[in-house]
């Protein structure tokens, strides 16, 4: 028998270890011969930790499961038993927020062993990698240029260009770069993938490095990401061992090897020229471009630099051609996009779909309202240099232009719930303040102007009104005079929050609480 | 800051970490973590000779190391608390846990406590925004985390 407990870092944060190791126990006391399987997250984190019991080729879930409800599960698993309990979800597969997902890039996530190449392939892996071999560079380009599949880090530059460019540049040494430094509040996908499913982010970039000429690749993880730093190595070493990487990738005359690197605690390093800098063991200072990476990157030579999302969503593409793909989606936003959905939300976990759904409709009846009870005053998009959208805007389809329109952009794809006792202008100043803490420090818009927006609101926040024309002028200096995008966006909370929430700025007279360090 | 370690083994540890990334491409990073993982900070004492054995100035390390929150100059306490302070984790409640934490330790961020025992930092999302607020408790990681969550912890490891 198999029983499954997730090992993804938010199952493992409210406490799937110990209903692991204490489910173990208790099923060998009742004499059950199970196995217990550590998968990633289905996505439902609200749920965890979720167990799962394999019956009939079915997996009935359980949750959320705590250490104190396992001795009773325990005993219902040992009666053969898959339902019945306080607990019982029946059909794990069965439940609306599985149903309800056209799940490409994380259809395995949840479902398989994370770091088992055998379990990998036995679920579809490695099917996009040997088409990838088959058809070769050109037709592997084609098949994403035809996908439309575009930057899932938020910029949603067209992919393929990125591979043609490098493709097409000449040099000795060419590499893949995978940005995997999620800093951005209310995402969670990067992670989840490389926990859930890491051999299918190894296999993206292997197909980046056969279509690009490309034999090393770098994995750039964030430091606050353990679990999936382990995750990745763990992968890569199976994969190396199973011939998926190396100097023959899957017999083949391509060769792709791959290592992760580790960042220190810098979100400017989720830009890719500065992500570029830190990998080469430098100052994670933005580079200015041209010249663009994908003709002088890491280490002056030709590099893609794609982010997790992307190149996960790669292997699907190649498998089943880009045209399936495209065929998904809305406008320019084609394919599928892996939703999170966090903060005041009650339903809060990943949700995959095609881009077009509302953001009403994902907040509201996915997410099912905020986590409190109260009415939602605000979702922020896009990490903390997304817009606050506030409910009037919420018939916004979820594409990059779409959700530009409302002066919102897509990033990462993460939605933070607000209910209405948010507080906008602590919100708008803790903007300010995380710019100038993060800020590189390289061009002076970002770095200046960010102390000055804090300066600014805390006047506002004492009274003073007639500073919030300046505020204004300093994000519009902010938005269009600086390098990256840091201090280039740093203004959309602030100016949305503004815009849709001016009560929150007017007559205020008690200074208040600091927002952040 | 005077090392507290012998010279010699200082050095001997030290050029075997530089040795074990030798194949790397851009090691700086890979090293200081390394360094900090070894000591628990990266003394001063580290940066002339990483700066030598990489063909770099000095100043160009000290950069480096000053650049990533990640790094210290000197050591934490046997224990640190992180507690996200990022966008999803306020609107849960993580700046009244944060005035929780703080009031319950009698510490501020970046600093102390007084036995010495636990160091309180700030951090900028661990991941786990689906299950708001989020804390680090040395290695673990905690969701839906409270002042009970904390405390208990903290007793843990002062007892």
């Amino acid at each position: 028998m198999k029983i499954f407990v997730p090992i993804d870092a938010a199952a493992r944060a409210v406490g799937s270890d110990e209903v692991a190791v204490e489910l173990g126990a208790a099923l060998k006391r009742r004499g059950v011969d199970a196995t217990i399987v550590r998968n990633g997250t289905r996505g439902m984190i609200w749920l965890e930790p979720l167990v799962e019991v394999e019956k009939d080729g079915v997996r009935y879930g359980f949750g959320p499961v705590d250490e104190a409800d396992v001795d009773a599960l325990a005993g219902l698993i040992a009666e053969g038993k898959v339902d019945g309990h306080a607990l019982s979800l029946g059909p794990v597969e069965e439940l609306p927020w599985m149903k309800g997902q056209q799940r490409l890039t994380f259809a395995r996530v949840g479902v398989i062993d994370p770091v088992s190449v055998a379990d990998y392939e036995a679920h579809g892996g490695l099917a996009g990698l040997r088409r990838a071999i088959e058809i070769g560079p050109e037709a592997i380009v084609n098949e994403v240029m035809e996908s439309g599949l575009r930057g899932r880090g938020g910029a949603g530059f067209p992919t393929a260009i990125k591979w043609k460019t490098v493709a097409g540049a000449p040099g000795p040494q060419k590499y893949i770069v995978c940005n995997a430094d999620e800093g951005d509040s209310g995402s969670f996908a990067d992670r989840m993938l490389m926990e859930g499913d890491p051999l299918c982010l190894i296999e993206g970039m292997a197909i980046a490095g056969v279509a690009t000429g490309a034999t090393q690749g770098y994995c750039y993880i964030r430091s606050e990401y353990p679990d999936a730093i382990r995750a990745m190595n763990d992968a890569i070493a199976d994969a190396r061992r199973y011939g998926m990487l190396g100097q023959s990738v899957l017999g083949s005359d391509y060769a792709y090897d791959m290592e992760v690197r580790v960042g220190a605690g810098a979100y400017v390093c989720g830009e890719e020229t500065s992500l570029l800098n830190s990998l080469e063991g430098k100052r994670g200072i933005v580079r200015a471009k041209p010249p663009i990476p994908a003709l002088e990157g890491f280490m002056g030579r030709p590099t893609v630099v794609n982010n997790v999302l992307s190149l996960g969503a790669v292997p699907w593409i190649i498998e089943n051609g880009g045209a399936a793909y495209g065929a998904l989606g809305i406008g320019r936003s084609k394919g599928t996009i892996p939703i999170q959905i966090a903060g005041n939300v009650k339903y809060g976990g990943l949700f995959e779909a095609a881009f077009g759904m509302s953001l009403g409709h994902i907040v509201n009846e996915i997410g099912g309202g905020t986590a409190t009870g109260r009415p939602v005053k605000a979702v922020q998009v896009g990490g903390p240099l997304g817009a606050y959208i506030p409910v009037e805007n919420f018939d916004v389809a979820f594409g990059y232009e779409e959700l530009a329109t409302k002066e919102g952009l897509l990033g990462h794809a993460g939605i933070s719930v607000f209910d209405d006792t948010a507080d906008m202008l602590k919100l708008s100043r803790f903007a300010m303040e995380f710019c100038a803490v993060e800020s590189c420090g390289k061009c002076t818009p970002c770095r200046i102007g960010s102390i000055r927006g804090v300066e600014t609101i805390d006047r506002i926040a004492q009274g003073e009104e007639e500073m919030i024309p300046v505020l204004t002028d300093l994000c519009n200096t902010m938005k269009w005079g600086s390098l990256c995008a840091l201090g280039g966006f740093a203004p959309f909370p602030v100016m949305s929050a503004l815009t849709h929430f001016p009560d929150d700025f007017r007559g205020r007279s008690a200074p208040r609480k600091e927002a952040a360090e | 800051m005077m090392s507290a370690v012998n010279d010699a083994e200082f050095n001997e540890r030290l050029q075997a970490i530089i040795a074990s990334h030798a194949d790397q491409e851009g090691p700086l990073l890979p090293i200081l973590h390394s360094v900090q993982a070894e000591w628990g900070y990266v003394p001063e004492e580290a940066q002339p000779i990483l700066a030598s054995a990489l063909g770099m100035t000095r100043a160009e390390v000290y950069g480096v190391v000053s650049f990533y929150h990640d790094f210290r100059d000197h050591p934490a306490a046997p224990h640190v608390l992180r507690l996200c302070r990022a966008e999803a984790c306020q609107s849960m409640g993580a700046d009244e846990l944060a005035d929780q934490v703080r009031e319950a330790l009698g510490i501020d961020w970046h600093e102390t406590t007084a036995d010495g025992k636990i160091t309180l930092e700030p951090v900028f999302c661990l991941g786990l925004c689906a299950s708001c607020p989020s804390a680090q408790l040395d290695q673990r990681l905690v969701g839906r985390a409270s002042l009970e969550k904390v405390r208990r912890w903290a007793e843990g490891v002062r007892a």
